[in-house]
């Protein structure tokens, strides 16, 4: 009886450690300066405002750009990344969990030493491939960049998926005389459907939450994706920490909700076959 | 193409289907490898070899980099500059010693919340599951700017608790009895103690899931027994749970090192940019060489390059560990 007290109680401290931060950004978000500002933080919103949020989305974050703008950025090169990613993952899924062929192990291990590239260290020859592509400043030299850093990683994981298919239905489909493209399209396609969902969640992460290259490579204001519009905006003059948190709530929300539909993918993906059940 | 072949009926169908097969191992497959595999090239391997290139090169300005101007061959001399400067080796230092601090707090209270997360009854255990899945679906940037917040030094959480710690206590502890104003991250070593904070609860919940989902593997028989033959909880870990779980805290160690070496996005924040040199890391030192003006380009990629070496060894560590379980 004890030990269950204990082991609750440990499971409460953990799960305010957790989620604490998150709870005091969006509760944050939601008071008034006053309380925001006063010298005792009171643990829930004594009257709870949207002022915060007003004040982000009507007002300009940088003279004549709001941030919707920044918003639609983030969410123009996202989707891009993913719609590319999925595409090139899934013939390349495709090619490695349906085809023997000779290089097939050696492209595996490829994919997985690529994936510990340090993508900080890209940084400075990326920037001197897109000075040379004429792409610097634009929306397009981020989706590219994304592209190469999701791509790995959404091969890796959709093979798993792509192989999960019976290759009878496949292989029954032929018989009825379907041809590869027909097999391809209608057979193997839907049934991998759900997950390329999960797939291109993980692409979209990580090309809305990617600062060091947006930040290196975007010179206007106008074309600032939102994780660079919030470091910019954050730390001028005093600090208006309902904004910000207002900011990162709207930035964060859209993450959470998608993370939490894939997540468990996610540790089968990065932990490959070191777990069976 | 396939379609004609498979269309032409009779002499097709004398064939049997394991040659047919054999025949139609065609280039379908690098075929659709090629779009992949070419992205790839380009963005990740071309790239990897152009930054140990620039690293042989004296580049200062974006004009060469452009190509408008030559780039002059100075060998190793970047290498030597860097190695020569005592700063990098302290910047060396915070590294390794920050990654080692992190890998560790982060397995271990990753690996305490897992084995939790495995005792506790269902309900509460979905719970306590559902709170630490938001620490590690909250991005890197968010989540380092809320920790920001809860340190500031006026409003912040922690500067309140602080002052509501008895004068007395608090001057004895730390010197101070009034916190309001105090700078938490100006000391480079508060900062490194915030920075893992932060990292820390980034970081533990993967951990803590992968060992629940390892533990889910092992045969609770196992554990009974065990305990039925006399065995402590510590004595049943070591014994009994740690073997089965060992392949998954390989895979697991080294990627939080790979990735605990690395942290840039909330060193950046944190420290409010490229600024504050005490607390520099080598991600976040070689990008300032080559960002903050005057740029510092070749300088820059040679610091990239050390980086990139140091993780290749434990990739390598990594990969034959992946290998060695595929195989199993």
């Amino acid at each position: 009886m004890m030990k269950k007290v204990a082991l609750n109680g440990a499971g409460l401290l953990v799960a305010l450690f957790a989620a604490f931060p998150v709870y005091w950004m969006v509760a944050t978000s939601l008071k008034p300066n006053r309380e925001i500002f006063s010298s005792t933080p009171r643990p829930v919103p004594a009257e709870p405002t949207l002022e915060h949020y007003r004040e982000i989305l009507t007002g300009n974050l940088i003279p004549g750009v709001t941030f919707a703008d920044f918003f639609l950025n983030s969410a123009l090169v996202a989707l891009a990344t993913v719609l590319l990613s999925g595409l090139v993952a899934l013939l390349a899924a495709t090619a490695v969990a349906r085809f023997r062929f000779k290089l097939r192990t050696t492209f595996l291990i490829m994919l997985l030493v690529v994936q510990m590239i340090p993508l900080e260290a890209l940084v400075i020859p990326l920037f001197l491939m897109i000075q040379r592509l004429g792409l610097y400043n634009t929306l397009p030299s981020l989706i590219l960049t994304y592209l190469g850093f999701s791509l790995p990683f959404a091969v890796w994981m959709l093979r798993g998926f792509v192989a999960a298919v019976p290759k009878e239905l496949e292989e029954a489909a032929a018989i009825d005389g379907a041809s590869r493209a027909q097999t391809f399209r209608k057979v193997l396609f839907p049934l991998v459907a759900p997950g390329l969902v999960a797939t291109s969640i993980f692409s979209f992460i990580t090309a809305w939450n990617e600062l060091i290259f947006a930040l290196t490579f975007i010179n206007d204001q106008q074309k600032y994706t939102l994780p660079v519009a919030m470091t910019f905006f954050f730390g001028r003059d005093d600090t208006a920490w309902g904004s910000v948190m207002a900011a990162s709530t709207l930035f964060t929300l859209p993450v959470i909700v998608f993370f939490l539909l894939v997540q468990r993918r996610m540790v089968s993906g990065l932990v490959a076959g070191a777990v069976k059940g | 193409m396939t379609t004609l072949t498979e269309a032409t009926g009779e002499a097709a169908a004398r064939e049997t289907p394991a040659r047919r097969r054999r025949r139609r191992v065609d280039h379908l497959p690098y075929l659709l490898l090629l779009p992949c595999l070419a992205i790839i090239a380009v963005l990740l391997l071309w790239p990897l070899g152009q930054v140990v290139w620039m690293s042989f090169h004296k580049l200062d300005s974006v004009r060469q980099l452009r190509g408008d101007r030559e780039w002059p061959w100075v060998g190793l001399a970047n290498y030597a500059q860097i190695l020569g400067d005592p700063f990098f080796r302290t910047v060396l230092r915070n590294t390794v010693l920050f990654a080692l601090a992190n890998v560790a707090l982060t397995m271990i209270l990753g690996t305490l919340v897992g084995l939790l997360l495995n005792r506790l009854g269902k309900k509460m255990a979905t719970f306590v599951a559902s709170c630490v899945m938001l620490a590690w679906a909250t991005p890197a940037l968010t989540g380092t700017i809320v920790w920001k917040w809860i340190f500031d030094d006026t409003s912040g959480l922690v500067t309140w608790l602080f002052n509501k710690l008895p004068d007395g206590l608090s001057t004895a502890l730390f010197g101070r009895s009034d916190w309001t104003g105090y700078g938490w991250f100006n000391d480079p070593l508060m900062f490194f103690a915030i920075l893992t904070l932060v990292v820390v609860w980034h970081s533990f919940p993967f951990i803590a899931v992968s060992v629940l989902a390892g533990l889910k593997s092992v045969p609770t028989e196992l554990q009974e027994a065990a305990r039925v033959d006399g065995a402590g909880p510590w004595k049943v870990f070591w014994s009994v749970t740690f073997p089965v779980l060992r392949p998954v805290f390989g895979i697991l160690v080294v990627l939080s090192t790979i990735w605990d070496f690395k942290v840039f996005t909330q060193q950046f924040v944190l420290a409010g940019g490229t600024q504050d040199r005490s607390t520099f890391m080598l991600s976040i030192y070689s990008y300032a060489e080559a960002f903050s003006p005057p740029p510092k380009y070749g300088l820059g990629s040679a610091i990239a390059v050390i980086l990139t070496v140091i993780l290749l060894v434990v990739t390598a560590l990594y990969v034959r560990m992946v290998l060695r379980q595929e195989d199993e």
